[in-house]
């Protein structure tokens, strides 16, 4: 008998404290996944699900409350923070890791550096042709992430000065065909998350003091803040679940779990 | 009794087959219905997102932007209120986060409970200005003039030259590069294997010993096996390089790397119909025809040909029907941007890669989510068509050969 109720009050107990659901933003996905993993391994009563589908969707799974936490790789938006407040949720919003992006181009190209004025002009289909910023006499191919994508948004925002992207711009639907694309166009340029990048394609400097000084994309200078373009990675979750996936939240924010960040490839929190 | 039994085990099935065929139709009326009426909603929303509002000084003459207008303003291609209708001043733009330019930290407040006045005082000082700011922060007693934005238009959406579905402030619905996408790359892809597969079925049928057909169609079934995503990435890494070789293009990723694609896709399906079809042609009629003089070829397109011609119809429109609704691999390979494409070599947009890419992300039941709804409905629209129009015609010539 009191085996039985000692059964019942373990299923209770992991049913209702500690599972947990995770969904959103294909781009925290490996992380979560991993830190999930690791997390279940030294906390045998953990149940974490992960699952992705887009920054959006996990976001539209919290205001309908089918998720625990949303993973996202944009900010929340004006209309989901309204939907969260119709319905009566209060939210937490966590910032987990950092992304960095670099600026990529085909090794061809003799171009090492460009400022942000320069990027902009390039992305918006103001300058076409890369002797314009002192490289060969080339068409500029200029491929993009879709406009569905955290990526494209904070891109968008941080180096092109929220003005739109040219329509002229190819959108690929991953980084890894943005990666194939530069490697075999002469002319193209692209941007990725630094974890992406390879030996096939060659990264810019950039500059965003107007050409004073130009840094290069590294785990180093992202973390020392030197480079520029660095975009933070949540979590939110629902102020009323707040006990249950706090611990995972804390474990994540912990020295273990930031260490998996940095193997993951992405940027850990600097305190 | 016996009887009796029979006769209701025999009413029994046939209730069950009614029941399932009444499902199935049930299933498809209610799915296109579901799909217009989302995609139909699209024309009750305004192009700035809900919760925003973009308000001038209220001196400003100008009452009233378009939304292609808003983006340009925004984008800072006008820069002068006199291209809108206003007078000869500079615009100047104002966003939420800019309200740090005029003001302190301090004066906004920690909680940001005196922006609401801060904004409103913003707007009342400089009359060329154009602010977009959350409902959130209007003030109760603002003072500025509230733009007043008309709801997307059949005009603006099936005329609009721009397709930029989460520009702030207001969203650019122009399917017309995404509609001529679709039909470029479907076109292309036909004529590509409409040819080939009904050669390649006519061979199969007619012309090849029996032992090369029984190596050829296992094979070419197979193609129908391979996953989409697979055809893609071929296509990126095999089909997009040597079209940029051959032809000397800055991009290989083109509407016809695109066809080529799709066109191996809808192959087997296209073969294996119309040769089935073919099969079926009864041996009394063939060899009525050879009886009479006719040659094997004559006897090919007279006799056969015309007999299949409904299965042949079958493959080519279920061939067709993959081709425009295809979305993974035609994704990968034809650059997916949205311009009007002038010819096949250059980077298209097609419609079911546009509703792929960006559902994900679209926030549930807004404008941006009702607008992929919508090239749904158009996507079926033109299937639809085509699937009426290859029957027409194949019933007609049915009737020209009796």
């Amino acid at each position: 008998m009191k085996r039985k109720i000692f059964v019942i009050a373990l299923t209770l107990y992991t049913g209702i404290s500690i599972a947990q659901k995770l969904k959103g933003s294909d781009t925290v996905l490996p992380l979560a996944q991993k830190e999930a993993e690791t997390y279940m391994k030294s906390n045998k009563l953990a149940k974490i699900t992960v699952t992705g589908g887009g920054s959006g969707v996990g976001l539209a799974a919290l205001v309908d409350n089918t998720t625990d936490i949303a993973m996202s790789s944009r900010k929340i938006k004006m209309d989901e923070k309204m939907k969260l407040q119709d319905a009566g949720r209060a939210y937490k919003e966590v910032v987990v890791a950092y992304d960095a992006l670099s600026v990529i181009v085909n090794p061809g190209n003799k171009v090492t550096q460009l400022t942000r004025e320069q990027l902009e002009g390039i992305f918006t289909g103001k300058i076409k042709n890369w002797k314009e910023v002192g490289g060969d006499d080339l068409q500029i191919v200029v491929y993009s992430r879709e406009s569905s994508s955290g990526t494209y948004e904070f891109f968008k925002e941080h180096v092109l000065n929220k003005k739109n992207y040219a329509s002229s711009v190819l959108s690929m639907p991953a980084t890894g065909a943005i990666v194939q694309s530069v490697s075999q166009t002469k002319g193209a340029i692209g941007y990725i998350g630094l974890a992406y990048m390879d030996k096939d394609v060659k990264s810019l400097k950039v500059s965003y003091d107007k050409g004073k000084t130009y840094v290069a994309p590294s785990m180093s200078t992202a973390k020392d803040k030197t480079y520029p373009i660095v975009r933070p990675l949540f979590y939110y979750y629902l102020s009323t679940v707040e006990k249950t996936v706090k611990p995972f939240v804390d474990y994540v924010l912990s020295a273990e779990g930031q260490k998996i960040v940095e193997q993951v490839g992405y940027v850990p929190l600097t305190k | 009794m016996k009887t009796f039994y029979k006769k209701f085990s025999e009413k029994f099935i046939e209730g069950l087959l009614m029941l399932s065929s009444t499902i199935t139709t049930l299933t498809v009326v209610l799915i296109v219905v579901f799909l217009f009426k989302e995609g139909l909603g699209v024309f009750n929303k305004k192009p700035v997102e809900d919760g925003f509002v973009i308000a001038l000084n209220k001196q400003n003459p100008v009452n009233k932007l378009t939304s292609a207008q808003l983006k340009n303003i925004f984008d800072q291609k006008i820069t002068n209120w006199s291209e809108v209708g206003g007078k000869k001043d500079s615009i100047i733009l104002f966003r939420m986060e800019d309200i740090t330019n005029y003001y302190s930290e301090e004066q906004i407040g920690e909680k940001f409970e005196r922006l609401p006045q801060c904004i409103g005082k913003v707007v009342d000082s400089l009359p060329n200005i154009i602010a977009f700011f959350s409902t959130k922060y209007l003030d109760k007693n603002f003072q500025g003039k509230q733009l007043d934005i008309d709801k997307i238009s059949f005009k603006e959406f099936f005329g609009g030259k721009e397709w930029f579905p989460t520009a702030q402030p207001s969203a650019q619905l122009g399917v017309l590069p995404l509609i001529l996408g679709t039909l470029w790359v479907s076109l292309g892809a036909i004529l590509l294997a409409l040819p080939l597969g009904l050669a390649a079925a006519v061979y199969m049928s007619e012309i090849a010993d029996e032992k090369v057909r029984k190596v050829m169609k296992p094979l070419i079934e197979l193609l129908a096996g391979i996953p989409s995503v697979v055809y893609g990435f071929f296509g990126l890494v095999i089909i997009v390089p040597l079209i940029q070789k051959v032809f000397d293009l800055p991009v290989g990723e083109t509407g016809l790397a695109g066809s080529i694609v799709l066109g191996i896709m809808a192959l087997p399906t296209i073969i294996t119909i119309s040769e089935d079809a073919m099969r079926n042609t009864p041996r009394a009629m063939k060899e009525a025809s050879l009886a009479l003089g006719a040659s094997k070829w004559q006897t090919i397109y007279k006799v056969v040909v015309p007999y299949s011609i409904s299965g042949i119809t079958a493959g080519a429109i279920l061939g067709i029907g993959r081709a425009i609704g295809e979305t993974m691999a035609v994704l990968m390979v034809t650059g997916n941007a949205a311009v009007i494409p002038h010819t096949i070599l250059e980077p298209v947009r097609t419609i079911p890669a546009t509703i792929a890419a960006e559902l994900g992300e679209a926030s549930n039941g807004g404008l941006h989510y009702k607008a992929l709804f919508a090239l749904g409905c158009i996507l079926f629209i033109i299937t639809l068509i085509i699937n009426l129009t290859v029957e027409y015609i194949s019933n007609r010539k049915k009737y020209n050969n009796r």
